[in-house]
């Protein structure tokens, strides 16, 4: 019988959802004094990597518990049509998010997140590690793990964006939440005005579904679907994910990242059903702040590699590649209506993905199957944890034979604040 | 008052964002005579319900490892092959083998008729045996097929002339086909010793469209049913991938799909060409005009229709002589293609033409000049012309 390489978790995640559910509860009942409340500091010193994202958020910290809880939640209503054709007018609440972080013993920290997604149809453990500061260098860390491929798979928290959909390559090439169970290593070196990160894990990963799935493309998202992936590996195999990042004070953050393992199962009781068929991504990001204008400029673009057989359907393409690339101009930041430094944001995202890289066998011509979208918008920030933003989306897909592209437009509305 | 003037600003920006019409900013509709895909005018509310589930069905559902696909297949969907309703793309295009004549497919215990010659993995995909010819065959528009549907095989055998006996040098002939076993003849059909006309595929070996959809599910994407339960991989009867309801729905959709609208119909060059259309003969065999019956569905019924065919099979000539065929067809004899929507087929196949029955043909010119048989006196007449005529002749088929 073959033994599989597989992270065991099951327990804890239903322990842990109830542990969490009472700790409200109680909370609640206890009719909880705001002014013993405190937020926690984030880090300002400018240092802070994408890496960093899942602490660097504002936590609650209640008396002298060693817990600190947040959270974060989004909602918005959206008018889309495409070929002129519209389902109408929708309201949405894409996601609420809690965390909790409790400092458990010096250098032992765990931090967890639960994201309840469209009105609590699903529950997801997003985050739940536990880390062990062995030197600034080297950290250990395990348990559900958010794998570091490019910089909005870690930074996705909707408070943090201007605009109210994800980035589409982030979402759709690197299926963003992308978590798993596993462990592993990062560590961070500072000095004036640099600062330098790495980090990598092992942890279970992709499935078959990622070439067979009713998108009828290659559609690494798919994997998500699978829950078992939080109880054990799809194949035995640990997916890899490495990522090293550059800041510079005055320049911006550069990373660059890799994820690979193989996607299928090769074997079955020991016997050889197929060959080791691997996917791989490689991702590149960077952010700045322009100096004098206060722009904000984010980047991200990905290319990922999948051994699709021969003898499957050139539908499901073996190389996919796309990015985004977000402009936020601040325009005016003053008091208003009594919130200090409020801000207003004028914002523009560019974005392309193309699921299907390469040329027909029959035709020797260009497969499309790709998307573009710009996304001009506005948003108000009374406090740098809430943002209202309004965003116009125009959306151009070429299906796989290049044909005329369908179009979606629509307006959408919405806020997003951690509380 | 600095606040009074910020909390004015952005209820107007709230109030203009609200009150501007969404439709001045969403994208438009494609007129309705550039798509294929919609439902015939008339339908009733309950039509209207079963066309959308159709539609669903053979726009939407893809078919994977756990619901049933292949494991040898051709298309993991109905709409890979017909995007937006219209034809198909080589990279979907089948493969048919086997059969020379009328006697049958000699090959049929190693998978003819159709070559899947896509698998899952793990799996195998079929090579065409060694000593069977093969045609590929293009995916079709599926404009207005409920049309064709509701003629009687006397109006198709009207058009019959397989003696030549007007001596024009066209014949025409009806492909007979064998019924499976869950064809169940209508009031129009006609029996032949056991065997009815064909209608549908470039053989005419479909006789109506329960049976069109029927072997797709099948041969294209591996999808059994009750209506055919041989797995095309084992050769065993296995459960039904697909409901009845489901194929039901899909035949629905495919009858009641609109026929294509006409564009420029009333330029001077384009009725110019329909003219030089008519002298060429070509509508000897692409028969502009029909009218339907009776239907049970009444937006159907008594219409008066121009699908550009006679439903016949014609010799071709050598040139488009595959060495393969089905049923009493003879290997270089094909069906006339329907040529309504021939002019929007650029918008499904990626901007370019992919015509005749295997796409070899990249222009309507190209696919005039492949033309021989039975259509060499009118491809001759064709070259006869001066190139402002053939434009004008291209024009109006690209009106279609």
């Amino acid at each position: 019988m073959h033994k599989t390489f597989t992270f065991n978790y099951p327990k804890m995640k239903s322990l842990y959802i109830t542990v969490l559910i009472l700790f409200f509860n109680f909370s609640v009942l206890a009719q909880v004094d705001s002014t013993k409340v405190v937020t926690t500091q984030k880090d300002t010193t400018k240092l802070a990597l994408n890496m960093d994202a899942v602490y660097a958020r504002p936590f609650l910290k209640l008396g002298k518990l060693p817990i600190s809880i947040g959270g974060y939640v989004e909602a918005n209503t959206s008018y889309f049509a495409t070929d002129g054709v519209t389902e109408g007018m929708s309201f949405q609440m894409p996601r609420m998010t809690l965390f909790v972080s409790s400092t458990i013993r010096n250098r032992i920290k765990f931090l967890s997140e639960i994201e309840f997604e469209e009105g609590g149809k699903e529950i997801n453990i997003e985050f739940a590690s536990l880390d062990v500061e062995l030197h600034p260098l080297f950290n250990l860390r395990g348990g559900i793990i958010m794998n570091p491929i490019g910089s909005f798979n870690q930074n996705h928290d909707g408070p943090k964006w201007e605009f109210i959909d994800r980035p589409i390559s982030s979402t759709t090439i690197i299926p963003s939440t992308w978590s798993n169970v596993g462990f592993g290593f990062f560590g961070k070196y500072a000095k004036n005005n640099l600062v330098w990160a790495y980090e990598g894990y092992f942890s279970n990963g992709f499935d078959d579904t990622i070439i067979s799935n009713t998108e009828n493309r290659t559609w690494l998202p798919a994997s998500k679907e699978n829950k078992e992936r939080f109880e054990e590996s799809f194949n035995g195999v640990p997916l890899i994910t490495a990522k090293t990042a550059l800041k510079h004070r005055k320049i911006g953050e550069f990373g660059i990242s890799w994820m690979g393992g193989v996607y299928n199962k090769f074997q079955e009781d020991g016997i050889q059903i197929d060959k080791k068929r691997r996917v791989d991504l490689f991702a590149l990001d960077f952010n700045t702040v322009l100096p004098k204008l206060k722009t904000y400029i984010n980047t991200e673009w990905v290319w990922a590699y999948i051994d699709v057989p021969d003898t499957y359907t050139q539908q499901f393409g073996s190389k996919q590649k796309g990015g985004f690339i977000d402009i936020v101009q601040p325009i005016l930041k003053r008091d208003v209506l009594g919130w200090q430094n409020s801000t207003l944001n004028l914002a523009f995202r560019m974005e392309y993905t193309d699921y299907n890289v390469g040329t027909f066998k029959e035709t020797n011509e260009n497969i499309h199957d790709d998307v573009m979208a710009i996304t001009p918008g506005i948003s108000f920030r009374p406090s740098s944890q809430t943002v209202f933003r309004m965003n116009y989306r125009y959306i151009w897909e070429t299906d796989i034979f290049g044909n005329d592209p369908s179009k979606t437009a629509g307006i959408q509305f919405g806020f997003s604040t951690y509380f | 008052m600095k606040n009074k003037a910020y909390l004015i600003l952005i209820v107007m920006t709230l109030g203009i964002s609200t009150l501007t019409s969404c439709e001045d900013i969403l994208t438009d509709a494609p007129a309705d005579e550039e798509i294929l895909d919609g439902p015939v005018e008339g339908l009733t509310s309950s039509e209207m319900l079963e066309f959308l589930e159709g539609d669903v069905a053979f726009n939407e559902e893809v078919f994977t490892t756990e619901t049933g696909l292949g494991p040898l297949f051709v298309s993991t969907s109905c709409v890979s092959c017909h995007a937006g309703d219209g034809k198909g793309h080589p990279f979907t295009t089948l493969t048919r083998f086997g059969q020379t004549d009328a006697t049958g497919n000699q090959f049929m215990h190693l998978g003819a008729p159709q070559l899947q010659n896509r698998a899952l993995p793990g799996y195998l995909p079929e090579q065409i045996p060694a000593g069977a010819t093969s045609a590929k065959f293009m995916p079709p528009a599926n404009t207005g097929l409920g049309f064709l549907a509701a003629l009687t095989d006397a109006q198709i055998l009207a058009n019959a002339d397989p003696n030549d006996n007007n001596g024009d040098g066209i014949s025409g002939v009806p492909n007979y086909i064998t019924p499976p076993a869950f064809f169940l003849p209508k009031w129009f059909h006609q029996e032949i010793n056991g065997k009815y006309i064909g209608r549908y595929g470039k053989k005419a070996a479909a006789i109506d469209l329960l049976h069109q959809t029927v072997n797709a599910y099948n041969q294209d994407m591996g999808i059994t049913s009750s209506f055919s339960p041989i797995d095309t991989y084992s050769g065993l009867e296995i459960d039904p991938e697909v409901s009845n309801k489901t194929v039901n729905s899909v035949v629905f959709y495919l009858r009641t799909l609109k026929a294509p609208k006409r564009r420029n119909q009333n330029d001077a060059e384009v009725q110019a060409g329909e003219a030089l259309f008519s002298n060429l003969k070509c509508a000897e065999c692409h028969k502009p005009q029909w009218t339907t019956p009776n239907s049970d569905i009444a937006s159907l019924s008594n219409k008066t229709f121009y699908p550009y065919t006679d439903l016949l099979l014609h010799d071709m000539g050598s040139g488009l002589n595959d060495g393969y065929t089905e049923g009493t067809a003879l290997t270089s004899e094909w069906r006339t293609p329907p040529l309504w929507g021939i002019g929007l087929a650029k918008k499904s196949q990626g901007g370019q033409y992919f015509l005749l029955h295997d796409g070899r043909a990249r222009s309507i010119e190209e696919a005039i000049l492949m033309h021989g048989g039975e259509a060499n006196s009118s491809k001759n007449a064709y070259q006869q012309l001066t190139s402002g005529e053939k434009q004008k002749l291209i024009k109006f088929i690209e009106s279609l």
